[in-house]
């Protein structure tokens, strides 16, 4: 971590003297004359992006959990259909795979009736579900792969031990091997789950309004180009910075 | 061959992927080749980057080695397709500028050269970190001889550094390069037409959307898979020479 000790070293104090000369140049002269009659769209994309990273990461790494464990010890039925649908997510853009369940599903769907007139098809007729989906299978299948190893790396010695103390199946799962697994991988998490929030705009190609999409408009309405880029290009950084200190935070707190 | 199409109800598919006019097989194709050029220049341009970049990581002064930081750090926190958007704009003005400086005036820039620029901006960032790694791995004794012999530092990065480096970066080299294949799909958005584009094109064209979407994800599995089995075929090269690391060394 960068500590005030290793800023005061006198290059960088002149880089960010020259940096804070460059953020002042930039608040003098571009134009942020539109941010306040954005703000509130704004705020709306700003939320819609980041619940759609928490939702997906949280519903991707439950449907990564199987997945792993399938290819670690499962038999061949399970294991192959895991491996090759790892291998197809991570072997194909994600942008090809949301157009597939948008427009594939979504021209699909209105030709049964049945689906048309079910609970479901309010909801089936926006874009956000197919945007979940998506998001939510490809972060299972980046993920699947990593959980695979973390299952592999747990000491075999920790799981004879849980078993020869008579402790079933499923508790010694959920009570040795799983907790190690996720505590080993969680530096990767972290860097998973950074991806992830880099992904989300891709959503705003099928018209959800996230906070890249609200950028867009901005240079489509007003002509400005740079301003909301470099605004846009911030917010991201924060987002990482913060899921990062999340995730460091979460490392800390564990017991080795 | 047609009646097993037949009987798999697949007719219809197969005559709209035909490479001959009606069908959009051509187009797809073409598409894919696009692709690829994008991606192997930006891998290129990427590694050039990289190089230079891990070496002054490594070896350069302080106020570079700070700058290289911060390149690598906000690459890497930004998405890609807004910086595709900040570098397509910042580069297109920069050339136009200097064009009508110069007394030409405005320059239409060819989609593939601006996509190389973009994602090679991108992929370097990726790749000094790949490289800065490679290069610590090798035993500093190999380059220490080099430079008792008084080789001059760029044979003996040529001949001594990147020969013993490759085999350390060759599976970060591979990630990089299928990252590549992958990025180009997102300059459908800027309207370059690579094959996500195409087949976006095809399918809304035709409104058979899985055909298109599910034949280009097999394209692009393909790229994937066979370029899995020549970066291990590399990677078996660079290791030449180098005891297993799996067995024992008996």
């Amino acid at each position: 971590m960068t500590t005030l000790k290793s800023l005061m070293i006198p290059h960088r104090i002149v880089m960010m003297a020259l940096f804070a000369a460059l953020v002042l140049w930039c608040a003098v002269t571009l134009r942020w004359d539109w941010i306040p009659k954005y703000t509130p769209l704004a705020m709306q994309g700003l939320w819609n992006t980041i619940w759609i990273m928490a939702v997906t990461t949280v519903l991707g790494f439950l449907l990564a959990v199987p997945l792993g464990l399938a290819q670690a010890i499962g038999p061949w039925y399970l294991s192959i259909p895991a491996r090759s649908f790892c291998t197809v997510i991570r072997g194909t853009p994600l942008l090809l795979q949301i157009w597939l369940l948008y427009y594939g599903l979504g021209s699909l769907f209105p030709q049964f009736p049945w689906i048309r007139s079910s609970e479901l098809w309010p909801y089936l007729r926006q874009a956000w579900p197919y945007a979940v989906l998506a998001l939510t299978l490809s972060y299972a299948g980046y993920e699947g792969e990593v959980m695979r190893g973390a299952f592999s790396g747990v000491a075999k010695g920790q799981l004879e031990t849980a078993k020869s103390f008579g402790m079933r199946r499923f508790t010694m799962f959920r009570r040795i091997w799983l907790p190690q697994a996720i505590r080993n991988v969680l530096p990767t998490l972290g860097g998973e789950t950074i991806l992830q929030l880099k992904a989300t705009p891709l959503v705003a190609t099928i018209t959800v309004i996230d906070i890249y999409a609200v950028s867009s408009r901005v240079r489509s309405d007003t002509f400005i180009v740079y301003e909301p880029l470099l605004l846009l290009a911030v917010i991201y950084m924060v987002i990482a910075g913060l899921i990062t200190l999340a995730f460091k935070r979460f490392e800390v707190k564990l017991p080795r | 061959m047609e009646l097993i199409l037949e009987t798999l109800g697949l007719a219809e598919s197969a005559k709209l992927l035909s490479l001959s006019p009606p069908g959009w097989g051509a187009n797809l194709l073409r598409g894919l080749a696009n692709s690829l050029k994008i991606a192997s220049g930006a891998f290129g341009f990427g590694l050039l980057i990289g190089l230079f970049g891990a070496y002054g990581k490594l070896y350069g002064g302080p106020v570079l080695r700070d700058l290289l930081a911060i390149y690598t750090t906000v690459i890497r926190a930004v998405p890609e397709l807004v910086l595709i958007l900040i570098l397509y704009y910042v580069g297109t003005d920069l050339i136009n500028q200097a064009s009508s400086a110069m007394g030409y005036g405005r320059v239409e820039i060819s989609g593939i050269v601006a996509g190389i620029w973009v994602l090679g901006i991108v992929q370097g960032a990726y790749s000094i970190e790949v490289l800065r790694g490679a290069i610590l791995a090798v035993p500093p004794g190999q380059i220490e001889a080099a430079r008792a012999f008084g080789m001059p530092p760029l044979m003996t990065m040529w001949r001594v550094t990147i020969p013993a480096m490759m085999s350390f970066a060759t599976p970060g080299l591979a990630n990089l390069w299928l990252i590549a294949t992958k990025d180009t799909a997102l300059l459908a958005i800027v309207g370059f037409s690579e094959l996500t584009l195409e087949t976006r094109q095809a399918a809304s064209s035709t409104r058979a959307y899985f055909t298109f979407f599910l034949a280009a994800g097999g394209l692009y599995l393909m790229v994937t898979l066979c370029s899995g089995a020549v970066f291990g075929r590399i990677e078996k090269w660079a290791r030449r020479g180098q005891p297993s690391l799996r067995e024992d060394r008996g």
